[in-house]
C-alpha cells in the first residue's frame, strides 16, 4: 500500500541556508500528521516544497506511490551541498511541477500569512477555487454555453459556504472578516479544490483561545466530511497533541525525531530544541 | 435569478439601445463630418482599445504596453486585406512595390482578420515574456510595439506592407454597406456597434469563470496558483484575448482614417491609451468608456481653440498657438494623476443605483450648503 504523501531526502537550499535538510517523511491516507520545530525551521519552506513553490534542491516527492517532483544537485551553487544523499538522485530526471498541477492532483493548502483574493468578497473567494474542476473552456465560458457549470459551482460555492459556517459573511470583502474568520475561508477555499490532502500552515496563528479550541474539532469534521488526510504545521501544542496521530519535529532544517504525540513529548532532544524554550517564554 | 437583478439588467439594455438610437439619429441628422460624429466614432474606438487594456492591466494585474503595435498589426492586416484586388494589383496604392496579395475580403472577415493576425503576435510573443514572474512584460511589450513599427516599414516586407508608404482606398467607414445591398451603414453606428459587441464579448470574460481566475492573479499569484489556476496559461490567454481586440480597434481607426501608416503607432499612442485607462479608473470598464469619450472630446474638440488663436471667446494668437493645447492638456493629466489616481470610477461599474446614490449625496450637500 503506497502512502498518501511520501517525502524522500527532500533538501531545500538558499544559496548558503540550508532550509530544510534531508527531510523524508510519509502521511498514511486518512491520518493528521503534525509539523513543528521553531520559528525559522523550515517548515513552511518544506510545505513550498510539497505545493511546487519551491524546487527542492535535492530529493524525491511522491503521491500515491507516483513520483510528484525529484531533483538533484546541478549547478556550481548548489553542488557545494546537497544533503547527506546529494549524489542518490543524480541520474533521476528532474520534475519540477507548478504549484497549479499539484493541487490539480489533490494537495491543497492554507498560507501562514493568509493570503486571500483582496478585492473579492467572501463568496467570490471561494468561487474563483471552483474554477480549477469546472468543466468548461474559454470559449464556452465567455458565452455562457456552460451555464450549467456556471450554476453549479454557484451551488457548490452556497452549500460549502453553509457548511462552514461563513454563509452570513457571504457578500463581505474577504480581508474585513476577522482573523480567524480569514483562516477559516482559507480553508473553505481550498477545500473548494476538492482536495485529498490537506496542508494547513499554522491554522491556530491569531486566533483567540476561543477559536482555537474549537478549531481542533473543525479539523476532524472536516476530515471526516471530505475523506481528507490533514499535514498540519502549527505552534499551539495543546492542539497539535491532540489531534495528531502523529509528529514530525524539524530543527535548523533537519528532523529531529517523529512520533506519536506522547513519544514527542517524551523526547529529550524535542524538549532540549523546542518545548523547552517555549516553556521558557 | 432574482427580480431586482433581472429589473436592473432590462434597465441596462434599454439604457444601452437608447444610447444607439441617438447615435443612429444623429447619424441621419448631422453632416458627416461634423465635430460630434468625428468625436463619437474615435471615442468608441478608444474605447474598445482602452477596454482591452483594462482586460490586462486592470483585470490580469499584467503591465502591458504594446497596445499600439497590436493595434498597428490590426490596422494593416484590415487595410491590405480589404483594399480591392485590382487596386493593389495597380500602380494607385502600391508604388514601388508588387503587391504580394492580390485577392481581397470583405469587411466581417478583414476586421475578424484583423484580430487574429494581433492575436497571433501576442501568443508569440507571450510565450517567452509571460513565463518570467515579474514586470519584464511592460519592457518587452514596449519594445516589441517599436520593432513592429520599424517591420512594418521595412523594405523588404514592401510587398506586403507597402512599405513606409501609406495604404488607402481599402473599405473605409463611408463604403461599409449594410450586408447583401448597397445601401450605405451609418458610419457612426458601425463604430458603436464593432466597439460595443467587443466590448460586450469583454464584459462577459471579466464576470465568467476564466474573468475570476485574472482577478485572482491580480490579487496573489501565489494564492491564485495554489487554487490551481495555472499562470501562465491564465495571463496567455488574457494577453491575446486582449491584444484580438486591440488588433479589432486598429483596424476601426485605419476604417475611421480613411489612409494609414505604421509611423503614427508611436508609444504617444500607448500612453493615451494607458491614460484613459488610469482615468477611467483601472478595473472599471464603464470607466474606460466615459474616459475614453472625455479625452477625445477634449483633445479633439473642446481644447482645440487652445491652438487655433481663440479659446471660450478669449481671442490671444500670440498664446493660443500651435502646441498650446498640449501644454495645457498634460498640466490636467498631471492633475488627474496626483489627485484622482483612483480615476473617475475606481475599479467600480457605472450602475443606476451607485448613480442614485451619488446624486443623493450631492443634494444632500446642496441642502446643507444652502442651510448653513
Ligand atoms: N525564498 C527564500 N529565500 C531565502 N531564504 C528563505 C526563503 N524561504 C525561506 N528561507 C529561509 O529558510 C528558513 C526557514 O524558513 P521557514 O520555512 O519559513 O521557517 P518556518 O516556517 O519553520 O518558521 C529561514 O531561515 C528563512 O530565512
Ligand atoms: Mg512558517
Amino acid at each position: 500500500m503506497n502512502s498518501m504523501l511520501e517525502l524522500r531526502n527532500v533538501t531545500m537550499q538558499f544559496g548558503g541556508v540550508v532550509a530544510v535538510n534531508d527531510f523524508s517523511m510519509h502521511i498514511e491516507e486518512g491520518e493528521i500528521v503534525a509539523l513543528i520545530g521553531p520559528n525559522g525551521a523550515g517548515k513552511t519552506t518544506a510545505f513550498n516544497c510539497i505545493t511546487g513553490v519551491y524546487e527542492p534542491t535535492n530529493g524525491e516527492i511522491l503521491y500515491r506511490g507516483r513520483t510528484i517532483a525529484v531533483n538533484h544537485p546541478r549547478g556550481r551553487m548548489k553542488r557545494i551541498y546537497g544533503g547527506l544523499h546529494g549524489d542518490m538522485y543524480a541520474s533521476r530526471r528532474v520534475l519540477n511541477p507548478t504549484p497549479d498541477e499539484i493541487t490539480r492532483l489533490g494537495i491543497a493548502r492554507t498560507f501562514q500569512n493568509i493570503r486571500l483574493f483582496r478585492s473579492m468578497t467572501v463568496y467570490e473567494n471561494v468561487l474563483t477555487a471552483m474554477h480549477l474542476r469546472a468543466r468548461q473552456n474559454a470559449l464556452s465560458a465567455v458565452f455562457r454555453i456552460s451555464w450549467k457549470e456556471e450554476q453549479r459551482m454557484r451551488e457548490d460555492t452556497e452549500r460549502l459556504l453553509k457548511e462552514q459556517d461563513l454563509y452570513q459573511y457571504r457578500d463581505e470583502k474577504a480581508t474585513s472578516l476577522p482573523y480567524g474568520k480569514q483562516r477559516r475561508l482559507e480553508i473553505a477555499r481550498a477545500l473548494a479544490t476538492e482536495p485529498e490532502l490537506l496542508l494547513l500552515d499554522e491554522p491556530a496563528a491569531g486566533m483567540n483561545p476561543q477559536e482555537t479550541k474549537e478549531l481542533s474539532a473543525f479539523i476532524r469534521e472536516i476530515k471526516e466530511r471530505y475523506s481528507l488526510s490533514v499535514f498540519m504545521i502549527e505552534h499551539h501544542m495543546d492542539l497539535v497533541m491532540d489531534i495528531s496521530d502523529r509528529i514530525y519535529v524539524l530543527d535548523f532544517g533537519s528532523p529531529i525525531a517523529e512520533g506519536s504525540p506522547a513519544e514527542i513529548q517524551r523526547n529529550q532532544r524535542v524538549i532540549d530544541a523546542y518545548l523547552g524554550v517555549s516553556e521558557d517564554v | 435569478m432574482d427580480s431586482a437583478y433581472r429589473k436592473r439588467l432590462i434597465a441596462i439594455w434599454i439604457g444601452i439601445a437608447a444610447v444607439y438610437l441617438a447615435v443612429l439619429l444623429l447619424d441621419m441628422t448631422l453632416r458627416p463630418t461634423s465635430m460630434l460624429l468625428t468625436v463619437l466614432k474615435k471615442g468608441a474606438i478608444y474605447s474598445l482599445v482602452a477596454v482591452s487594456m483594462n482586460l490586462l492591466n486592470g483585470f490580469t494585474g499584467l503591465f502591458s504596453l504594446g497596445q499600439a503595435g497590436f493595434m498597428l498589426i490590426g490596422a494593416y492586416t484590415y487595410a491590405i486585406l480589404t483594399m480591392p484586388g485590382d487596386v493593389k494589383t495597380s500602380e494607385s496604392v502600391y508604388k514601388y512595390y508588387e503587391c504580394f496579395i492580390t485577392f481581397d475580403t470583405g469587411v466581417f472577415i478583414g476586421l475578424v482578420a484583423a484580430g487574429l493576425m494581433a492575436a497571433l503576435f501576442a501568443f508569440l510573443i507571450g510565450w517567452p515574456v509571460l513565463r518570467l514572474k515579474s514586470d519584464y512584460l511592460a519592457i518587452a511589450t514596449l519594445g516589441f510595439a517599436e520593432i513592429i513599427r520599424a517591420i512594418f516599414q521595412w523594405d523588404v516586407l514592401g510587398p506586403v506592407t507597402n512599405g513606409a508608404n501609406l495604404l488607402r482606398s481599402y473599405i473605409d467607414l463611408t463604403r461599409v454597406t449594410l450586408p447583401f445591398t448597397d445601401i450605405p451603414f451609418p458610419p457612426t453606428l458601425f463604430v458603436f456597434m464593432v466597439s460595443g459587441i467587443c466590448i460586450l464579448i469583454i464584459v462577459l470574460l471579466i464576470n465568467s469563470s476564466y474573468g475570476r481566475a485574472f482577478k485572482a492573479i491580480r490579487d496573489d499569484e501565489t494564492a491564485a496558483e495554489a487554487m490551481g489556476i495555472n499562470l501562465f496559461r491564465s495571463k496567455e490567454l488574457s494577453f491575446v484575448i486582449s491584444s484580438f481586440f486591440a488588433g479589432i480597434s486598429g483596424a476601426l481607426l485605419a476604417m475611421f482614417q480613411y489612409t494609414v501608416q505604421a509611423q503614427q503607432f508611436k508609444s504617444m499612442m500607448t500612453y493615451e491609451i494607458l491614460l484613459i485607462v488610469v482615468i477611467g479608473g483601472i478595473g472599471s470598464i464603464s470607466g474606460s468608456c466615459i474616459a475614453s469619450f472625455l479625452y477625445i472630446t477634449l483633445s479633439e474638440w473642446w481644447l482645440r481653440g487652445l491652438d487655433m488663436g481663440t479659446f471660450l471667446g478669449i481671442s490671444a494668437p500670440s498664446l493660443f498657438r500651435s502646441g498650446f493645447r498640449k501644454l495645457v492638456f498634460s498640466v490636467i493629466i498631471m492633475v488627474i494623476v496626483l489627485f484622482f489616481s483612483r480615476g473617475i470610477m475606481g475599479d467600480k461599474e457605472l450602475s443606476i443605483p451607485r448613480m442614485r446614490a451619488a446624486f443623493a449625496r450631492a443634494a444632500k450637500r446642496m441642502r446643507k450648503e444652502a442651510a448653513g
